[in-house]
Formats: C-alpha cells, structure tokens, sequence
C-alpha cells in the first residue's frame, strides 16, 4: 500500500473521525422498559419504510370476506347480510392469526443477517428485542384490524354489541395474537430460513384456521372433526368475538376459554423461547 | 500466563512483546476450546493481548478464528479453558465484557432495512442514549466516516464498502476499549479496504485494542502488531509480523536469466550456492529460491556471474507470510475448505 493510495481515502476525513472518537463515555444502560421500546421504534420504523406489507397481509382476508360473502352468505345463513354478520368476527380472528406468523419470520431473518450478534452482544435486557418486536406486532395487528372492520361496515356489517362490545373483542383478539405469537418465536430462533419459517407456520395455521367454526357452523361436521373444531382456541376466539360484538350474553364463558389458552401458550413457549434466545448457535 | 516461554512446545512463540510486566491484558485466554458434535473447532488456545495494540487473527476458513471471536464476545460459551477480557471472565461475568466490548460480524451486522441513521440511533438508543443525543452522535458518526450523504438511504442499497463503514460505525457509538473485527474486509474493493484499514489505525491511535480476524496475509502484515496464525484451532505460531517471516528465513532469491536456455542450469547453481531447492515460475526465465541468509544470496549471484549465466533482473523478497504459512502447516493459507468456521 503505498502512501499516495492512502491519501486518496478522500472520503474519510481523519480529523473528523478522530474527533468522533473522542469524549463518547456510555451513558447510563437502559432499563428494561426503554431497551424493548427502542427495539419496537425499529420494527416500526420497518412499517414506516414498506406500508404495503400491512396491506399485503390483509389481501387474502378481504378476498374470503367478499369470497365467502357474497358466494356462499345466501345459502349458509339466508342472505349475504345474515351471513357476514357471523363471518366478520372470524375474519379478524384469522387475519391477526395469520400476521403472527410474520413475527417467527422477522426474527429468523435478524438471525441470518448477523444483526441478531450484535443485539446479543449490547449490554441489555436480554428479552427486550423480543419484547420491542411483539410490541410492534400489536400495531400491526391493530392496523390490520381497523382495515377489516372499516371493510365489514361498509359492506353491512353492523354489531350490536356497540362499540364497547367491538373494543372488548378487539382487545381479546390483541391477548391472544400476542400469545400466539411466541410459538413462532420458538419456530424462528429452531428453524434454518426464513422460508421454512414460513413452511412451517402454514402446516400449522391451516387446519387451525380452517377446522374451525369461522366460516360455518359446526353443527353438520362429522362427529371426530366437531370434536376438534369445538376445541380449537380459534373457535373459541371467534365465539367469544362474536358475542361480545354482538352483545350476546353469555361470552364469559368463551373468553375464559380464551383466556385459558392464551395463558397455556405463554407458560410453554415463553419460557422455550427465552432459552432458545439465550442459547448459542 | 506469566510463565510463557519459547520453550512451549506447541508452537514457537517469540519471547517478549506477549506479556506486559503489570499484567493488565485486554484479552487472555487460557487452553480456550469450543467442539461443535466431534469438530474441535477451537482446539486449546492461549493468548495474550496488550492493550492499545491491534491483534490480527490469521488463518483460512474453518481454523477456527470466527469461534475464538464469538466466545470473547460472549455469543459462545467455551467448553474448556478460560478466557478475561479486560479483566472480566466472559462466563462468570458476561454483563461485564459486554458492557465494554463491540462485535462488528463476519457479516456486516446492519439492518438492511433501516437507513443508515436509523440504524446509529438504534444502537445509541440501546447503548441509553435518549433519542436526541443518539441522533446527534449519528449525525457525527455519518460524517466521520463518509455516509453523510448516504444517511437517508436503506441499507440495502449500500454498497459493501459502504456497509462496512456503517458497521464499524455502529462498533463505535460509544467507543468501546475493545473492539472485535471479524473479516473486516473480506469482500471489499481495494479502496473500501484501505479505508477500513484506515478507521482501525485511527481507532488504536485513539487508544482502542482491536483483535480482528483475517483470510488476507497482507492485511495482518499492514495492521496488526502481533499475529497468531491458527489452523484446525489451534495456534501454530505468534508473534509480530517480522518474527513470523524470520522464521521462514530471509525471504525468497528472483532472478530471471537472459537466456531461458540457462534457466536449469542456473537453478543448479542457486541450489548449490543457497542450500534449498529452487522453484520455475511461470515466467520461463524466471526462477526463485529460499534464503536462508542474505549473505548466501550475495555468494549465489557472484557463483551465477563466475558461470557465465547472465542475468535479466533479480531482487531478493522479503518472504511473504502466504510462505510463512506453507513453511508452518505445510498447506497454503488460502486453502478453501469446504467446512465453514463452524458458528
């Protein structure tokens, strides 16, 4: 390397760079709280710079809605107004469903692109990526549900459980996103790619999402699959949303369901993927 | 650590420069290993890094050197061995050493998603800057090292250079005592490297220890003050850059003769003169010879004229530490094996 190629690295100023160097003590460490918000402003900030891909996720929701509404509504439930009254609330169950499997697949891409050694290198809250990106998960979620909802009304869709009804549903379905979530966290921190991520996710969310009572009811199913659709959380989570939008009584007994489940995924894949988390690899 | 003599039979290590009399290393490892399943792929290493200095870690893929890095770093944890960096266990006391060290990653390390400012205030914000001064240091950070104009821009549409410089920025938010560097040019223009090289001269003036890790000979020679030279984990050899290449000898004798006619002939002679066989180049006039002593080569040259071979050019070359490396594994440095540095 001669001394004429040095100087060339015109775009370096050294002075400028050593005065960079200078006088940087570390402030003070985040505390737990600060560290998972700053890495909820980078998730984000991820929304900030691609708005399509909230709009990507609700594509295949609207398509089922107008789909299963105007197809099917007349013959399943009368007209395609009854219809949508019942499929609306299904909807948004499986739109934030299936939005949580992005966040398995977030998580694995950070690994592969080596920014995840960083993170784990800074003297933090070792939770706090995680805790900052199902934080910003419930944005998404949110955004995702006011798309749909805005959808349902102007298609007819009118709950009569009133606006509390809709926010109490709305909050139910945000809990148990955000339980869900953590078996997709586990999936991201095990599996190689984003892709078998994703792969992986599907084999899971299609039978739950589909062997359920979102579409129809379970009444004419045979008996082995009503056995299974009666006890899968999405039937519960869709009863539960229904009723409490609708404000029909009696939804405390679905939402203690929900609950139930919501607690049972945290109590196991929380702590799975904590250890996974702090694992090496 | 303080006991380390030449006399150790692992590998020859150059007395001296390794230990400092007070004892306060920035990196000190003792019989360090790491095995993924039946793979040793850190395999007892012991080191000693002065403060203040850059530490060049030399070998080709899969030696072991991105492992090391990893458990100074806190991501590994050793199976055998101990390891302090500046002064702190990296098991016992993990919190510690990442409270003073950066890891800038074989792969740049950025969110390709986020602009290049994003990603500095990110790292302040973490480091518990507010937001504000985080911005601020960013803004600092981008003009320091050329990504002014670039600032606004996702990373994804950085060139490698550029990604680098933003990576090393990132190292540097708030300038740790210690840094890890992990292949820092390894795919690099020349001029992106020269600049890479550039921010660690400067780091170290500025009183940083760098231990960084390197596939390139000549980036060890440029910048590190001592070299370990690892293979299959362990390591072979330490010691400056000057140490290393005196073990090989002085270097190699060039000469390309007129006549190419003469060219056996003229190895012959070297051969004699010199006490090591000679090797053709490509070039069919041209041919070379280990040196073990200057003062042969001289004798060579002088046997090579009484002969009546002329000659067209000869230099003697200081060695290279690629020939540092053959002479030490008996494999060339550039050896691509298809097994990664296990991670």
């Amino acid at each position: 390397m001669t001394a004429t190629e040095t100087t060339q690295t015109d775009l370096l100023e050294v002075a400028a760079l050593r005065s960079a160097l200078h006088t940087h003590a570390r402030p003070q460490q985040p505390n737990a709280v600060s560290a998972s918000l700053s890495f909820a402003w980078r998730a984000l900030l991820k929304i900030k710079h691609v708005p399509m891909q909230l709009f990507d996720v609700t594509v295949f929701p609207i398509m089922f809605v107008l789909l299963f509404t105007y197809l099917f509504g007349g013959a399943l439930a009368g007209s395609p107004r009854d219809y949508l009254q019942e499929l609306l609330p299904g909807i948004l169950v499986l739109t934030v469903a299936w939005i949580t499997v992005y966040t398995g697949m977030g998580l694995n891409t950070d690994i592969s692109k080596g920014v995840f050694d960083r993170f784990r290198s800074l003297p933090i809250w070792r939770p706090a990526l995680l805790v900052g990106m199902l934080l910003a998960d419930i944005v998404r979620y949110t955004i995702a549900i006011a798309i749909m909802l805005v959808l349902g009304l102007a298609l007819g869709f009118r709950p009569d459980g009133g606006l509390v009804g809709v926010v109490a549903a709305v909050a139910l379905l945000l809990l148990f996103s955000f339980s869900l979530s953590w078996i997709w966290t586990v999936l991201g921190l095990t599996m190689q790619t984003p892709e078998a991520v994703m792969q992986a996710s599907m084999t899971v969310m299609f039978p739950l999402t589909f062997a359920s009572n979102v579409y129809v009811d379970p009444a004419t199913m045979p008996g082995w699959v009503q056995a299974f659709v009666n006890n899968n959380p999405i039937t519960h989570l869709t009863t539960a949303a229904r009723e409490l939008m609708h404000g029909t009584p009696g939804y405390w007994d679905e939402i203690g369901w929900v609950l139930l489940w919501s607690g049972a995924l945290v109590a196991i894949f929380a702590p799975l993927t904590m250890r996974l988390y702090n694992s090496e690899r | 650590m303080g006991e380390r003599t030449n006399a150790s039979k692992e590998h020859p290590v150059i007395p001296g420069m390794g230990v400092e009399a007070d004892g306060a290393l920035a990196v000190e490892t003792v019989g360090l290993a790491k095995h993924f399943g039946k793979t040793r792929a850190v395999d007892g290493i012991d080191l000693a890094v002065r403060p203040g200095t850059v530490f060049g870690f030399l070998g080709p893929n899969g030696a072991g050197k991105t492992t090391t890095l990893r458990m100074l770093a806190t991501l590994l944890r050793p199976d055998a061995g101990t390891a302090r960096v500046l002064g702190h266990d990296v098991v016992a006391d993990a919190d510690a050493v990442r409270s003073c060290v950066s890891l800038t990653g074989q792969f740049a390390s950025v969110d390709e998603e986020l602009s290049g400012r994003e990603n500095l205030i990110l790292i302040g914000r973490l480091l518990g800057f507010s937001h504000r001064a985080a911005d601020k240091r960013a803004g600092e950070l981008l003009d320091a090292f050329g990504l002014a104009d670039a600032a606004g821009k996702l990373c994804k549409d950085y060139s490698g250079g550029m990604r680098r410089r933003l990576d090393i920025a990132a190292s540097i938010v708030t300038t740790p005592p210690l840094l890890f560097l992990d292949e820092p040019t390894t795919g690099l223009d020349p001029r992106s490297r020269n600049q890479v090289w550039e921010i660690v001269r400067v780091l170290v003036a500025e009183g940083a220890t760098v231990l960084l890790t390197t596939q390139y000979l000549d980036e060890a020679d440029q910048l590190a003050d001592r070299i370990a030279i690892i293979d299959h984990g362990r390591v072979i050899a330490e010691g400056t850059s000057g140490e290393l290449k005196a073990l090989v000898g002085s270097g190699s004798l060039h000469v390309r003769v007129l006549d190419p006619e003469q060219r056996s002939e003229a190895g012959r002679i070297l051969t004699a003169a010199l006490g090591t066989p000679f090797q053709l180049e490509s070039d069919p006039a041209a041919l070379s010879a280990r040196v073990t002593d200057p003062e042969l080569a001289a004798a060579a040259l002088a046997e090579l004229a009484r002969c009546c071979v002329p000659l067209a050019e000869f230099s003697l070359g200081h060695p290279s530490l690629d020939e540092v490396f053959l002479a030490l594994t008996g494999h060339p440095a550039e050896d691509d094996t298809p097994k990664e540095d296990a991670a």
